[in-house]
């Protein structure tokens, strides 16, 4: 077959590789460690994950550069803009309908984009454009040799982007150990009992509106995590990075690795990216090589592909294999809701 | 299939159409069209106090930057009161207006706003607006007359209508299925596409084999027979989409919550199709585009925005005799009231919900064609809306149709008045803010009723 | 549990048979509550008191506001007017965790086992004033372990004294309808009540399961809870109830034991004129049938 011997199967594999447990896997498992705290465990239907991120990003990078904290300082902002997101989404939607949440959420998460690039914000957020000048205070605690490539096999990073991703994935597992002790503790059985049945719970003198409100607060929190990684890595806060399709990638990524387990949203979030540039990279070799005509697909559509297959992907995922690709299909049954 | 049940046979052949353009559009890509050159544009006028006529204003010095500062380009307006300035690529650019070229008596409206940032597509012309006012400009506020106010209130009515046809098909879903549709968007865009498709090339456009055909087959149709092809296939998409993905999924048993992130993936699937074949930029109607308002009265509005608006006000007069008059409509609102007490009372639910998805589709068509000839083409512009449709919904009531419509109504309205206090770039950030605040306040909406919640 | 088993509730012997009657020893005073939705007049209570240690039945044809006036006692609806008292302290607009922990617990009527949480985990979710429930000190488990243990202990014990223990690690989503109900019943016990309040404890359980359940209720009474709870079936009521409230179109219309009730015109007139679903007695049966006939 041409085909198959037309693709460089190595340098796909090792672009997998580095995908897999790249910034955007550590990003994106620390996003959906946070939503699987919101919907995984208390049944929490938020769909702007991003708006949290993007908390978490303004926070850190304005921490620094409007405010001259230090690096320590501003990813306490970072937090708290997180905290101060939830608590304004949670107020007026926690006691009614799943579905309002849902709405607010996502309005929310887009009322924040469209704010941090508005003109009127630009002496704050430098509108468009973005705050750049704040990664290097962090840059600066870095104990790796910046000019030297670290790493094993196909993953080579420079210092500084080696550091990043080694903190930030000490940081994921270390959320990780967090969400399992709450979730394996009392409280996490009150939040499990609410989703379940938010009634049941508040006849047992649980005050759900509060708990709910917690597991808001700490999703984001975690989401927030995840933004500052990001914009950490990528040295820019730009208000066109937090787009709605992240959020729905994030519940992809979610929902692929089984929603409502400790450590599935890693799991997911590693498979998620490493298939992403799989396929990614292996049309675009099929298209530069000349196997797909260009009147079917030129090199901008990969991109745009790649959309499609995650919310092709998202719908399949949700028909067949609700539980995700390592769930089991008993304990999805009992879902009566 | 089971299309047997619905025997009209407009419905069967609109599936049939709606499946060919569906496989057509995922099978093959669209001609190609040229493209140009970005440029930036902008045509000064003032409204002459008197006779009430715009007047241009030639000689004005404008510049255009990028949003660094780095100048492009200068010159001055043509006796139109216009001036394009070419641009490299697509971004965002500022335009400066220099007040100190400005004939005497006629001043920026307000002062402090010497400048206007545009954001130029891919080979797209993008304008740029300035107010200008005859006599001294004020600060903003003092700016706002009876006439604007009006102005704004009739563009809000406007943009309420198409967003009400689109909100009622969300709602009434919602209603009888409990099931918030994230891809209810991506139907209004489908509506605007495949007139957009019908408009220039036909079926031609997908068959290639067809061209040389006399119209619709083998060529572009006028916007009004192409407006009715994306109607009856909106219909018939609504009709499919139900059968094929959402009835079964009822069947099963799939929880609401589940279905709802289906509808989320199915809305990322098809906004990068759309994207996929028909690209990134805006573009317009073949037919209908370039109009000069009409007056009426204090109120400028042009011909297609009168007419469309006067076929929404009639096609949701004709929903609203159809659910309060009709038998079927009838059996909708019942089971959006109570699912339960309906079935038991012998309506055939499922039949119900179907045609609610089928006239959803219809509506959320038709308003995209309106929405596209208004403002523009675009693959984003189901998304873009989606929020304010759910604005709209939420504030008249969840669930109810005619909460929908006043919702939506004053959804538009609110957006568009709001833009004499806030940035245009903000407003439909107020509308999302107002969404909160009625949460807070009224959670059932206007028009709902009090449920017992917690 | 909270009261002394022995002590004896005092008697409704010589309470008078009328609507809204003062008793010796009331546990819960209503006054005058009100609930409207939409146009419709849901519950119109002018007074009513619960004797404390009792068993209290709340009957009435459907549609007679039984639930609703559930709902408005344990907060999970608010009144539009009026006042209730629990032990004398108002407990109005209380929500429902605090009334829950104020030791006035409530089942529902349709069943709510929390399906992905185990039976076990179910009966310690009922545990009140847990330390590890607090987000700050549910990550040190040495905080909390010691009480999660005697938690445990309570809870396998009512899983034994309701026969559930060989299901103690299932899932609750996997129990049959009628371990449901049980399952419930003895969560909401794990909060030590004062007050149970039992929504149509016996609907859809089959009779095998009633006879049990219905031993367990007497059992609560004998260990001083005041049980209150609404049904259907004449029978269970007669079984096991000291008192019978009746409601209909949200007044209560009658009150005494049910020997005073199946007798009461007011209570006829609320069942024939709405849609009644279960004759009063056998003799009224037997009435029904022959006019039928």
């Amino acid at each position: 077959m041409p085909v198959i011997a037309a693709i460089d199967w190595g340098l796909v594999l090792d672009q997998t590789i580095q995908a897999g447990l790249g910034v955007d896997a550590v990003v994106f498992a620390l996003a959906a460690i946070g939503l699987n705290v919101h919907f995984g465990y208390s049944g929490l239907l938020n769909f702007g994950q991003v708006g949290f991120m993007a908390m978490g990003a303004y926070g850190v990078g304005l921490g620094i550069t409007l405010w001259n904290l230090n690096p320590y300082l501003s990813l306490l902002v970072g937090v708290g803009f997180a905290i101060v997101l939830a608590l304004l989404l949670g107020v007026p939607t926690l006691r009614l309908r799943a579905d309002y949440l849902a709405i607010v959420t996502i309005a929310a998460a887009e009322i924040i984009r469209i704010i941090a690039r508005s003109t009127a914000m630009r002496p704050i957020t430098r509108g468009a454009e973005g705050l750049n000048e704040f990664a290097g205070d962090f840059y600066a605690l870095n104990p790796f040799n910046p000019s030297i490539s670290y790493g094993i096999g196909p993953l080579q990073y420079r210092g500084n982007f080696f550091f990043i991703i080694l903190v930030g994935w000490i940081i994921t597992l270390l959320t990780v150990l967090f969400v399992w002790q709450l979730m394996r503790s009392p409280w996490g059985r009150v939040v499990k009992a609410i989703r379940e049945d938010e009634d049941a719970a508040r006849a047992l003198g649980k005050n759900a509106y509060w708990y709910k409100m917690q597991a808001l607060i700490i999703g984001g929190v975690i989401g927030g995590v995840a933004g500052m990684v990001q914009v950490i890595a990528k040295a820019t806060v730009q208000p066109d990075t937090f787009v709605p399709p992240i959020t729905f990638f994030i519940w992809t990524v979610l929902i692929l690795g089984g929603v409502g387990k400790t450590f599935s949203p890693v799991v997911g979030s590693i498979i998620f990216w490493g298939l992403l540039a799989f396929t990614e990279n292996m049309i675009r070799q099929l298209v530069f090589e000349g196997f797909i005509p260009s009147t079917i697909m030129d090199a901008n559509q990969v991109g745009q592909v790649r959309f499609m297959l995650v919310g092709i992907g998202l719908a399949m995922l949700m028909i067949f294999r609700p539980q995700g690709i390592f769930g089991s299909r008993e304990e999805m049954a009992l879902d009566d809701r | 299939m089971t299309a047997g049940r619905f025997p009209t046979p407009t419905l069967g052949r609109s599936v049939g159409v709606a499946l060919l353009v569906l496989m057509t559009l995922l099978g093959l890509a669209a001609p190609a069209l040229a493209q140009e050159g970005e440029a930036v544009t902008t045509t000064l006028t003032y409204r002459d106090p008197e006779t009430n006529d715009r007047v241009p204003v030639s000689n004005v010095t404008i510049s255009v930057s990028t949003e660094d500062g780095e100048v492009l380009g200068e010159g001055v307006t043509d006796e139109d009161g216009s001036i394009l300035v070419p641009v490299e690529g697509a971004g965002r650019y500022v335009l400066t207006l220099d007040p100190d070229t400005l004939p005497e008596g006629v001043s920026l409206t307000d002062p402090d706003r010497t400048t206007a940032t545009v954001e130029a597509e891919v080979g797209q012309t993008v304008r740029a607006i300035f107010g200008l006012t005859f006599g001294e400009g004020g600060p903003a506020r003092e700016g706002i007359t009876l006439r604007q106010v009006l102005q704004l209130t009739v563009e809000g009515l406007k943009l309420g209508l198409f967003l009400g046809m689109a909100a009622i098909g969300l709602s009434l879903i919602f209603g009888t299925t409990g099931l918030v549709n994230f891809a209810h968007g991506e139907m209004v865009t489908w509506g605007m596409l495949t007139a957009y498709f019908f408009n220039f090339f036909g079926l031609a456009g997908a068959f290639g084999f067809l061209a040389g055909l006399p119209p619709p087959l083998g060529g572009g149709v006028n916007l009004i027979i192409a407006a009715l092809f994306a109607v009856v296939i909106g219909a018939g998409t609504g009709w499919l989409v139900d059968a094929w993905i959402f009835a079964p999924l009822r069947r099963r048993g799939t929880s609401l919550i589940s279905q709802l992130v289906i509808t989320i993936g199915l809305s990322i699937l098809l906004r990068y199709i759309f994207l996929y074949i028909f690209g990134g930029n805006n573009r317009f109607f073949r037919d209908y585009t370039a109009q000069t308002a009409m007056k009426i009265g204090l109120v400028e509005i042009t011909p297609k925005d009168l007419i469309t608006a006067i076929i929404s006000i009639l096609v949701l007069v004709a929903v609203g005799v159809l659910l309060q008059g009709t038998k079927l409509g009838k059996a909708m609102r019942a089971v959006a009231d109570n699912r339960d007490l309906a079935e038991s009372s012998g309506i055939d639910v499922q039949r119900v919900i179907r045609l609610v998805w089928t006239f959803g589709g219809a509506l959320a068509g038709l308003g995209g064609v309106f929405i596209g000839l208004s403002e523009q083409v675009s693959w984003l512009i189901g998304f873009r809306i989606l929020l304010l449709i759910f604005a709209g919904v939420v504030l008249g009531g969840l669930g109810t149709a005619y909460g929908a419509l006043v919702g939506s109504l004053l959804v538009g309205i609110g957006i568009q008045v709001s833009t004499l206090f806030i940035p245009i770039e903000l407003k439909n950030v107020g509308a999302l803010a107002v969404l909160a605040l009625v949460l807070v306040i009224r959670p059932q909406g206007i028009l709902g009723r009090a449920e017992r919640v917690g | 549990m909270t009261a002394d088993a022995t002590t004896a509730p005092t008697s409704l012997d010589d309470v008078a048979h009328d609507p809204g009657v003062a008793k010796p020893d009331p546990i819960l005073v209503v006054d005058d509550m009100r609930k409207r939705f939409g146009g419709v007049v849901a519950v119109d209570v002018d007074r009513v008191e619960i004797q404390r240690g009792a068993i209290t039945a709340l009957i009435g044809p459907n549609g007679a506001g039984k639930t609703t006036f559930f709902n408005l006692l344990t907060g999970f609806d608010r009144p539009d007017a009026g006042h209730s008292r629990l032990d004398g302290h108002s407990i109005d607009r209380k929500s429902p965790h605090t009334l829950a922990r104020l030791g006035m617990v409530r089942t529902f009527q349709l069943t709510k086992a929390l399906s992905k949480l185990t039976v076990i985990e179910n009966m310690k979710l009922g545990a009140v004033g847990q330390r590890g429930e607090h987000f700050w000190q549910s990550l040190a488990s040495p905080l909390w372990r010691g009480q999660e243990r005697a938690i445990e202990e309570r809870a396998d014990a009512l899983l034994a004294r309701f026969k559930l223990d060989h299901m103690r690690e299932e899932f609750a989503g996997t129990l049959s309808g009628g371990q449901r109900k049980l399952l419930e019943m003895a969560r909401a016990l794990m909060t030590e009540p004062r007050l149970v309040m039992l929504d149509e404890p016996m609907a859809g359980v089959n009779p095998a399961l009633t006879q049990s359940l219905l031993e367990h209720v007497k059992n609560l009474r004998d260990e001083g809870i005041t049980v209150v709870f609404v049904e259907h079936d004449m029978d269970v009521v007669r079984d096991i109830s000291q008192w019978v409230v009746v409601m209909a179109e949200g007044r209560i219309i009658a009150e005494g034991p049910h020997e005073s009730i199946g007798a009461n015109r007011a209570v006829i007139d609320a069942y024939l004129g709405a849609h009644h679903d279960a004759p009063l007695d056998l003799a009224e049966e037997e009435e029904w049938l022959e006019e039928e006939a």
